[in-house]
């Protein structure tokens, strides 16, 4: 089997190349940093197998960024057939440096200029021909997205010609390169020793201690290896491949409209412009959540009833099959009521905001929200890339917590993964549209109502994020904002039909799979809780009571505090639980729609204050299991990931005791 | 004058780069190096960043990092 590494800048659709080699489905977007580990999947042509490793993006191999050493370290170091280094067609140029940089390391190269549609459509032309030659590699133009060219991408796989010439620097410098190449080769195992010698002249301390550890000598000892260097460290070899770079595109692309970017531009004039910008944003949200509460409700409603039609006939089924009475009980109140409670829910609002989501995050304009709000992540010390991480965590707080390394200072990624909870995730804000609607806007009212109030919470979500993430610049994570590069990648038209089928079955299904899993112990736990007796009192009633004076002092009751305990594996099930608990312990009560939920609710005591208390507690309380995984395999720290529960935690209390108190003078 | 001193729509050839080490690699995986011509080309709703054409791609920079790099205009 061959092994073949996908390499780029970030934002080239390298994973567009890799999902159309592999019929894999690697999701994309239209944002650089969207890859951060390394996905491989496997393929045959002409009866031969490969298997291909999708790289996260890098502008270069001196990597600055976590998710830029896992590329550096594949291409450098590790074992492998030939480098695709996919390119953008749109500016080749600035994607030359990287595939020169590749070169120097190894010649099995095969270049792929991406994109090839996006140049046509800008009249960019492109001569692969004459790049192929001056490279001494196979070129191949493909637009991945309508799989134009992968055809020849893959014949070029099969017997591919490899003859690159080096590049040569100024001959003081060439000498000294061929001299330590000499000197070392015996040295470097199977590195390429004009690549090492390169970058011993060039040094780089995170590169260079990978090198010593590959090849378990530390060559900078070598007095005379030392020597060489020093009489050529005031040249700079980074910019001999950039102006190399510009030379040869210059000699390949050729462009019959010089203004090709002012269309973008008009766009971006608007998007980002003083007046519009943020309210732009603001409007696209609020847009985004009107859809999703108002598109689900219809089809919850649809699902409440086709749930409780099947229940009867489940009932009979078992009565049918003379189960004994207990586990009838068990399996009907506990799992099934729980779990279609979770897909009744869950599914119809995930349904709608995952694509959506979608479809913004493939338009291009994720980068410009960074673009706009990272003055404000400036004056908190952070990152603006933090905007990125952010909106990832409306999808998924795991997913903006691992997105967080696209941020290259480790401060301001762990301010990043730290403050990610408060952005609330798509297990989350199905339960806060839900009690929002019962309880402020009335069942029947307007979802315009409904929207204000969520994006209301989201805003505020923001504003946390802002002073948490600038108290801990001020106190356990001191220090000032790094440099800050950011590219805003031209608007691509999202392939709209691509993008609901794929969001549906790649992301909500994925995501409701995992509550269900969740939900089906919890319903047991609960379920079990509620019919073991202590005392003629049932475990959960005791456990509940309590819990009870505490959950009073913030504003909830101990049952809730039961359900965002359990809620821990996945917050999707916090409602369910909640209403399982509520009705095994008092009144029981048959649900069927959200009315006869706001019933069972209010006969346990809650009030507005109550809802108000838990919308706060689901905005801030401790991440769920697999974010706090997710952190704990990132920071690689015990203390940050107990902090990343602390700091939300805690703030959720204090914001609820305060509202209980407050409350207490209305 | 420096990167930061430009207006949206005004040109400039890069002369120095005065930042530290780290960042000038930074800037020259981006194809941003001495001779390089850049155009400023958007303004963020605060003012800071700014997004500058550097080599067909924009890209967003932060005013203090601008500082470091002395242009020319053309």
């Amino acid at each position: 089997m061959k092994i073949i590494a996908l390499a780029g800048n970030p934002n080239v659709g390298k994973s567009t190349v890799f999902n159309s080699l592999t019929g894999l489905h690697q999701h994309t977007g239209n944002w650089p940093g969207k890859t951060v580990s390394n996905a491989s999947g496997t393929f045959s042509y002409n009866k031969k197998n490969y298997k291909i490793y999708d790289l996260p993006g890098t502008y270069s191999l001196v990597s600055h960024s976590e998710e830029e050493e896992v590329a550096r370290d594949f291409i450098c170091f590790a074992k492998y057939d030939f480098v695709i280094v996919v390119c953008d067609a749109v500016c080749l140029e600035r994607n030359l440096n990287l595939v020169l940089q590749t070169l120097e390391i190894t010649n099995k190269v095969i270049v792929c200029v991406n994109l090839m549609d996006e140049a046509n459509k800008k009249k960019i032309k492109i001569d692969l021909d004459k790049l192929s030659n001056i490279l001494g590699v196979p070129v191949v133009g493909t637009s991945a997205r309508n799989k134009n060219g992968i055809n020849s991408l893959l014949e070029q796989l099969e017997n591919p010609s490899f003859n690159n010439i080096n590049i040569k620097y100024p001959d003081e410098i060439e000498k000294k390169i061929l001299f330590l190449t000499d000197y070392i080769k015996d040295k470097v195992k199977d590195l390429n020793p004009r690549w090492v010698a390169i970058n011993l002249i060039n040094y780089n301390d995170s590169l260079y201690k990978k090198i010593t550890e590959y090849i378990g000598i530390n060559l900078l000892e070598d007095e005379i290896i030392q020597n060489n260097i020093l009489e050529c460290q005031n040249f700079n070899l980074v910019d001999k491949l950039v102006t190399k770079a510009e030379e040869i595109a210059e000699e390949v692309v050729s462009y019959d409209d010089k203004n090709y970017k002012e269309k973008d531009l008009k766009i971006d004039k608007i998007t980002t412009s003083k007046l519009f910008g943020i309210p732009l944003m603001i409007i696209m949200l609020m847009v985004i959540f009107w859809l999703t509460i108002k598109g689900a409700n219809y089809p919850s409603n649809l699902l409440f009833n086709f749930f409780n039609f099947l229940e009867n006939y489940i009932l009979k089924f078992f009565n049918f099959l003379h189960l004994p009475s207990f586990l009838i009980e068990l399996l009907v109140s506990g799992v099934y009521k729980v779990l279609t409670w979770v897909v009744a829910v869950m599914l119809p609002p995930m349904a709608i905001f995952f694509p959506l989501f979608t479809l913004l995050e493939d338009l291009g304009y994720l980068p410009r929200i960074a673009f706009n709000l990272d003055k404000m992540f400036k004056k908190c010390q952070a990152c603006g890339k933090q905007a990125l991480t952010m909106c990832m965590g409306f999808g998924c707080n795991a997913v903006g917590v691992s997105g967080a390394r696209i941020i290259d200072s480790p401060r301001e990624r762990l301010i990043a993964i730290l403050t990610n909870v408060f952005v609330p995730c798509n297990g989350r804000f199905p339960t806060m549209i839900t009690i929002i609607t019962i309880f402020f806007v009335g069942i029947n009212g307007s979802s315009l109502y409904s929207v204000v109030l969520l994006t209301g919470f989201i805003l505020l979500g923001f504003l946390l994020t802002f002073l948490v993430s600038y108290i801990l610049s001020k106190t356990i994570l001191k220090g000032v904002p790094s440099s800050f590069t950011l590219e805003l990648p031209p608007y691509r038209k999202p392939q709209i039909c691509k993008v609901i089928i794929r969001s549906i079955f790649d992301r909500t299904l994925f995501v409701l799979g995992r509550a269900v899993v969740v939900a089906i112990p919890a319903g047991l736990i609960i379920w079990f809780l509620a019919n073991l007796t202590i005392n003629d009192i049932s475990l959960l009633n005791h456990i509940a009571t309590f819990l009870d004076p505490f959950g009073k002092l913030i504003g909830m009751d101990g049952v809730i505090l039961i359900a965002f305990i359990l809620g821990f594996p996945a917050n999707e099930i916090v409602i369910p639980i909640m209403l399982m608990s509520y009705m095994a312990t008092g009144t029981l009560v048959d649900y069927e729609n959200l009315e006869s939920l706001k019933n069972i609710l209010i006969i346990n005591g809650w009030t507005i204050k109550t809802a108000i208390c838990v919308l706060f507690f689901s905005l801030c309380h401790y991440p769920c299991s697999t974010t706090c995984l997710t952190i704990k395999k990132e920071t690689g720290s015990f203390k940050w990931t107990l902090l990343a529960v602390i700091i939300p935690t805690l703030i959720g209390i204090m914001l609820c005791f305060l509202i209980n108190y407050i409350s207490n003078f209305i | 004058m420096y990167l930061s001193d430009m207006n949206v729509g005004d040109k400039a050839v890069v002369k120095k780069l005065i930042a530290e080490e780290n960042i000038k690699r930074r800037l020259s995986d981006i194809g941003l190096i001495n001779g390089t011509q850049v155009e400023c080309v958007l303004k963020s709703p605060f003012n800071d960043p700014m997004a500058y054409l550097i080599r067909g791609a924009i890209i967003a920079i932060r005013k203090n990092d601008c500082d470091k790099i002395e242009v020319e205009m053309i």
